[in-house]
């Protein structure tokens, strides 16, 4: 039976977003960035925005997420993502315009791009992926690295002593007066992943909306640097990750704006 | 202020008034001696309510140079400004640019080094500007203005040539020209494109997938070295064109003579008054100023050599356009070079004595 | 005739010297003259040294940076230690008594004083100290007509200090008045 007749029976029980194409991704099974892919392609697509998208892409895991997304992308610099979305929002306001980074990216090389950017109230979305590891460059300590957690640069263990403390970055986006809606997600199973979507179409609309900056971290699993099969790395995440980064929403003044 | 009307005003600011006037969608700073004049008259001059042009304040000149990054992956008009250890800091979103083939404009006001160095005027980024500076093989477009008409005249010019070529274009000025006021014209007001003219003219920018067309990606990154390989010739061809068609300089006082100074920027202005100094002695010189450093004025280098008994690269350097004199006139007449460091302009009797020194 | 004069005005930061410049650079190209107006510029802002080479011609100005001057004003000691020297043979130097115990000993040029600190304090505009120095300037060598100096000075000077500008032709009138050959 062939795909077309298995749709005109009217069995079809699911269907990726049109925005996500057929590219075979680049990401280890059980990663979470292609849950990430399609919620952030549903999102555009449900919103009407598939013209008027301009999306940033990191240097990290998700360098390519312009192969997988049918927008337009600039691929920018390492941790510069927040920079190229600020000028291009503030250059196209009509447009949304967001960026999507992990970890190193974000909280280590790029943190003064992305504080500030968050600050200075910029109309854009920050898609956060944290899984507390360098990916791309083949598993090295993350500035989310938990203590205890080992990684090709701190192979007995992140500590103290040597390493200093993980780093909140999505807490610190909270305290900032530019931010209008600061969450952590997680799309370890199905109810997580619609409430992540949930958080990601706020975040956008908000930001539709001239509200300021809007953060979303998606606590990730990393298979491949953790040396886990997908099923452990999300029982790990939920036994370790969770317990330090906490799920739900740190702020949200959207309805106050 | 009206159009064509004379005025009085620094180099810096000739800057921003020409961004505004020739349609700049877009500028992004950092504030540093001694060019901060340029972020200060456009936060004064408020074109946002005018024009529309964004005007903003980065966190550094690393942000500065990437929000330029992602303007022009927009097709917007977008510059930033700077000095030295600013440029310094660009120079990875610089590198992105001239891969991702975007056209941009970035001002240089120089100022001496190495490191924080002093804030008064240098020439010592020629090899910077001129080279590459950042990682990989590539060129800006660099044009050195040698007075503050120039300074205005320069903007337009860039962004024309930045957007033929789609290619980074840089002002490489120094704090003499930065801070000096002369008389200027400013250009007539141009609007800014409409979003539609951009889109129009820019079918490659990143500006949303208007009329459902094909997304755009705009990226320096090609792991298949094959590919990137072929990425590289094509813009090694594109520089081979701009070589050959946008070489610019100036002569002056050259038909009878037998000795050539050759400097651009403020140097060229010093060398001038030199040569008025040195032909009331009866020292036959004249200059030959590259408007252009990159493309340089090779054949016109070249040909000064035949024409003169020696030339003297005059910068204040310690010795860097002097190279491509060299190369450009292979051995044939004895090239000197004269320059003052650390942030000391030579002065027009000294060089004179070196002139009649050297040769 | 072509006419070029280079001046050098130099003295501390706060005296009103890049100001002074300015104003001359204005007046010049009010009368259709070629101008510079090139600072040394410091991280000070104020107390600190502050010189400005401003260049007057008839012709395009070559070098905006010069190595002597027709013209040196100084307003200070250590102004004078340094410009004097700079001072072309048969040129002109001017400079305010105030502040200055060793005075200029060169008798290759014209020196001319010019008590402007005493006469901003006598007529209680210590504030137009800078425009008693241009008069003087202007009896000496009229660069510029004084009619250029106002209305370069309605140019530069934002609305609300236009009422200001009697004090400062007052000014410039007392220069003329007080500045004495030595």
């Amino acid at each position: 039976m062939t795909r077309e007749e298995i749709i005109e029976k009217g069995q079809l029980v699911y269907k990726k977003p049109t925005l996500l194409n057929d590219t075979p991704m680049h990401y280890c099974p059980g990663c979470s960035h292609g849950v990430v892919h399609k919620l952030v392609s549903e999102v555009i697509e449900e919103m009407g925005m598939t013209d008027k998208t301009i999306a940033i892409s990191p240097v990290g895991c998700a360098v390519f997420a312009y192969k997988y997304i049918d927008v337009d992308w600039q691929e920018a610099a390492h941790g510069r993502a927040p920079a190229l979305a600020s000028a291009t929002k503030r250059l196209w306001p009509d447009r949304l315009v967001f960026t999507y980074q992990g970890d190193g990216d974000l909280a280590c090389i790029g943190t003064a791009e992305t504080i500030h950017a968050l600050n200075r109230a910029e109309n854009i979305t920050i898609i956060f992926i944290n899984n507390a590891i360098y990916g791309m460059t083949g598993g090295q300590m993350a500035p989310t690295t938990l203590l205890g957690m080992k990684t090709a640069t701190c192979p007995y263990g992140r500590e103290v002593k040597l390493h200093g403390y993980p780093l909140k970055v999505t807490e610190i986006a909270a305290t900032l007066d530019g931010t209008c809606y600061v969450t952590r997600q997680a799309v370890h199973t199905v109810a997580a992943i619609n409430r992540a979507k949930k958080a990601i179409r706020k975040a956008f609309e908000y930001s539709m909306q001239g509200k300021g900056s809007n953060l979303v971290e998606i606590v990730s699993t990393c298979n491949s640097g953790w040396k886990m099969s997908p099923e452990k790395a999300n029982k790990w995440m939920e036994e370790n990750m969770f317990e330090f980064y906490h799920l739900g929403d740190l702020k949200d003044t959207g309805a106050d704006k | 202020m009206a159009d064509q009307e004379i005025t009085l005003m620094k180099g810096n600011e000739a800057i921003a008034h020409a961004a505004i006037r020739c349609g700049c969608d877009g500028y992004f700073g950092y504030p540093i001696t001694p060019q901060s004049e340029v972020l200060e008259t456009l936060a004064e001059q408020k074109p946002w309510e005018t024009t529309g042009m964004v005007v903003l304040q980065a966190e550094s000149e690393v942000s500065s140079i990437n929000m330029v990054y992602g303007g022009a992956c927009t097709g917007k008009k977008v510059m930033t400004s700077s000095s030295s250890p600013g440029v310094s800091l660009m120079q990875e979103g610089i590198s992105y640019m001239a891969g991702a083939e975007l056209p941009a404009l970035i001002v240089n006001v120089m100022r001496g080094g190495p490191g924080l160095g002093t804030i008064q005027p240098s020439q010592s980024d020629y090899f910077q500007a001129c080279k590459g500076g950042g990682h990989g093989d590539y060129h800006l477009i660099v044009l050195a203005p040698a007075s503050v008409q120039e300074m205005a005249d320069f903007v337009d010019l860039a962004f024309t040539l930045a957007f033929r070529y789609r290619n980074p274009a840089m002002i490489l000025a120094d704090g003499a020209i930065g801070q000096m006021m002369e008389k200027v014209v400013l250009p007539p007001f141009k609007p800014r494109r409409t979003e539609e003219e951009i889109i129009k003219e820019c079918p490659w920018a990143t500006t949303g997938r208007i009329g459902g067309r094909k997304p755009n990606i705009i990226t320096s990154l090609e792991l298949r070295s094959e590919e990137m390989e072929v990425i590289n010739l094509r813009i090694q061809a594109k520089y081979r064109e701009i070589e050959a068609k946008e070489v610019r300089y100036e002569e002056f006082m050259l038909d009878d003579a037998e000795y050539a100074i050759v400097a651009f920027g403020s140097a060229a202005r010093i060398a001038k008054k030199s040569i008025e100094i040195a032909r009331s002695q009866g020292i036959k010189v004249g200059l030959l100023r590259p408007i252009t450093l990159w493309p340089f004025p090779t054949k016109e280098v070249k040909s000064l050599a035949s024409r003169v008994k020696g030339i003297l690269s005059l910068e204040i350097n310690a010795g860097q356009m002097v190279e491509d004199i060299r190369l450009a006139v292979e051995g044939a007449v004895p090239v000197l070079h004269f320059g003052r460091l650390g942030g000391i302009i030579p002065d027009p009797d000294e060089v004179v004595e070196v002139l009649k020194s050297s040769f | 005739m072509t006419m070029t004069e280079e001046i050098i005005i130099a003295g501390f930061g706060g005296q009103g010297v890049l100001s002074m410049g300015k104003i001359l650079a204005y007046a010049g190209l009010m009368e259709g003259k070629e101008v510079t107006w090139m600072p040394a510029y410091g991280p000070e802002q104020r107390g600190g040294t502050a010189n400005v080479t401003v260049i007057v011609s008839d012709s395009p100005v070559s070098s905006p940076i010069l190595s002597s001057y027709d013209t040196a004003i100084v307003l200070n000691q250590p102004s004078l230690e340094k410009f004097e020297p700079k001072v072309k043979p048969g040129g002109t130097l001017i400079y305010d008594g105030y502040g200055i115990p060793e005075p200029p000993t060169r008798k290759d040029i014209d020196v001319y004083r010019i008590d402007a600190m005493d006469a901003a304090a006598e007529m209680n505009l210590i504030k137009t100290f800078n425009m008693i120095v241009l008069g003087g300037l202007l009896k000496i060598h009229p660069v510029v007509g004084i009619e250029s100096v106002l209305a370069a000075l309605r140019k530069t000077l934002p609305e609300r200090h236009h009422h200001l500008i009697p004090k400062n032709e007052e000014a410039i009138r007392k220069g003329m008045e007080i500045i004495k050959k030595l």
